[in-house]
């Protein structure tokens, strides 16, 4: 499975470094979001103001609408020309293609989160305190988010209303995540990292479900796909 | 030794709608066998299924000893099916996206450079993004998936179209050597006269099911059951000009 799932997850990020996509739409978008919601809420003025308060909360919801687009990208790649079917023909491990496709969507929202995490600190004035907490509540959140990202986007792959099903599918079932990454976050953030502790935890339980149920249900949901 | 593919009363549908109404079929190891008929007989649903893409909802399906009914997985790998896509990546070069199907179905990595001379696809196309490729270029590509995955059956859909002269030649010299070779093919074809001088048997599909077949060699002969044990409907005359009389019913 380790195998494949290297195999799958290398040609992604190569189709990915090929096109930019990633680079060129997925990040952009999310920091337009990111910015959006400053002018909404804003400005920031200090470390009582709504959003300041409301950062950890604000840049969760930004990484899950980021998450849609880059998994629905992850899977349009596989619908152009047959890719999906010369994929089942592959003879590749299901387990192992979800493995790679969430391992390839999960290095492009890491990478997206540290470029957000410096937009919130900069337009939301919030000092990222508690690194540590901050890294493994990122960490636990976007395994449990691509996890279910890539579970519905085989799903909705075969469906023509692919664009619209997917974040209908997704969004309820991420919703534990949002809200213990934003938990983690406002205890880090506020310099309070043990308060956050329980939340990492449920983060790490959702990852470690979802990447199970993933690893598991992929293969049916691919050949109904 | 038992035939590569063996279907009795092969039924396949998408939803509510048969793609195959019945298809009973034998092909014996290294044998090359040309699928003739209408658009929308139910030729290239009859290779899919062969392939292990299609379901199958009533009959039986063994290919290469596998039951399809049980398991379509496991035979995917041991095949090589060309189809109307070309199952390629457009973002990946030619010779990236050979290595990837290469690397997949764990064959020799060597063999990618000389499928891809063969199929005329070196130097600087090599290296050329697919979604770059005219049609031709992208259907010599697919090709060079199956020729360099080495998978000891092929399956061809139309291997000819959209290619020119020098492709369509290069097409028969690759079946040719991979039927020299002991590979089994199945080709659905349009192109008579081509496909049938590449072909052992030629095998009339109408409506979904096979309806006829026959030595290419001998045209307007009365052809026997396409299986020893298909009999009464499913044998039809094939006509000089190769096709079957047809049951008027097309079936995807």
């Amino acid at each position: 499975m380790w195998r494949d799932a290297l195999l799958v997850a290398g040609k992604d990020l190569r189709i990915e470094a090929r096109s930019k996509v990633g680079l060129g739409q997925v990040v952009p978008f999310a920091l337009v979001v990111v910015l959006l919601f400053g002018l909404a809420l804003g400005p920031a003025a200090g470390r009582g103001s709504v959003l300041s308060l409301a950062a950890p909360g604000l840049y969760w919801v930004a990484v899950l609408l980021a998450t849609v687009l880059a998994v629905q990208r992850s899977f349009a790649i596989e619908a152009l020309d047959g890719a999906s079917d010369g994929l089942k023909l592959s003879g590749l491990d299901p387990a192992g293609i979800f493995v790679g496709k969430a391992a390839a969507v999960c290095g492009q929202l890491l990478a997206l989160e540290v470029v957000l995490a410096g937009a919130v600190a900069l337009l939301y004035d919030r000092h990222l305190a508690g690194g540590l907490l901050l890294v493994a509540s990122c960490l636990a959140a976007t395994v449990g988010l691509v996890s279910v990202g890539t579970i519905y986007g085989v799903v909705s792959s075969g469906s023509r209303q692919r664009e619209t099903l997917l974040p209908l599918l997704f969004f309820p079932m991420v919703a534990p995540i949002l809200l213990a990454a934003t938990k983690a976050w406002d205890a880090a953030l506020a310099g309070t990292p043990g308060r956050g502790t329980g939340w990492l935890d449920v983060l790490a339980v959702f990852a470690v479900a979802y990447l199970a149920m993933g690893t598991v249900a992929f293969g049916p949901l691919l050949e109904d796909a | 030794m038992g035939p590569v593919i063996s279907l009795r009363d092969a039924v396949s549908l998408a939803g509510r709608f048969p793609l195959l109404a019945g298809v009973t079929l034998d092909v014996a190891e290294g044998e090359v066998v040309h699928l003739r008929g209408p658009n929308g007989a139910g030729k290239s649903s009859l290779l899919r299924l062969c392939a292990g893409l299609v379901p199958i909802a009533s009959g039986t399906a063994f290919v290469l000893g596998h039951d399809l009914r049980a398991d379509r997985q496991s035979v995917r790998r041991e095949v090589g099916l060309l189809g109307h896509a070309s199952f390629l990546y457009d973002d990946l070069s030619v010779e990236r996206n050979v290595r990837f199907a290469v690397r997949a179905a764990r064959a020799d990595l060597r063999g990618v450079d000389e499928a891809l001379d063969r199929l005329g696809l070196g130097g600087r196309l090599r290296s050329t993004l697919v979604g770059s490729l005219s049609a031709g270029q992208r259907r010599r590509a697919a090709l060079a998936v199956v020729v360099a995955r080495r998978a000891r059956r092929w399956l061809l859909d139309e291997p000819h179209a959209g290619l020119d002269a020098m492709g369509r030649t290069a097409v028969d010299e690759l079946v040719r050597a991979a039927s020299a070779s002991g590979t089994t093919v199945v080709l659905a074809s349009h192109e008579l006269d081509r496909a049938g001088r590449l072909a052992d048997r030629v095998v009339a599909v109408a409506g979904g099911r096979v309806v006829a077949a026959a030595e290419p060699s001998a045209p307007g002969v009365t052809a026997g059951p396409a299986t020893p044990g298909a009999e009464g409907d499913d044998a039809r005359q094939i006509a000089p000009s190769g096709e079957a009389e047809e049951d008027g019913r097309d079936v995807a």
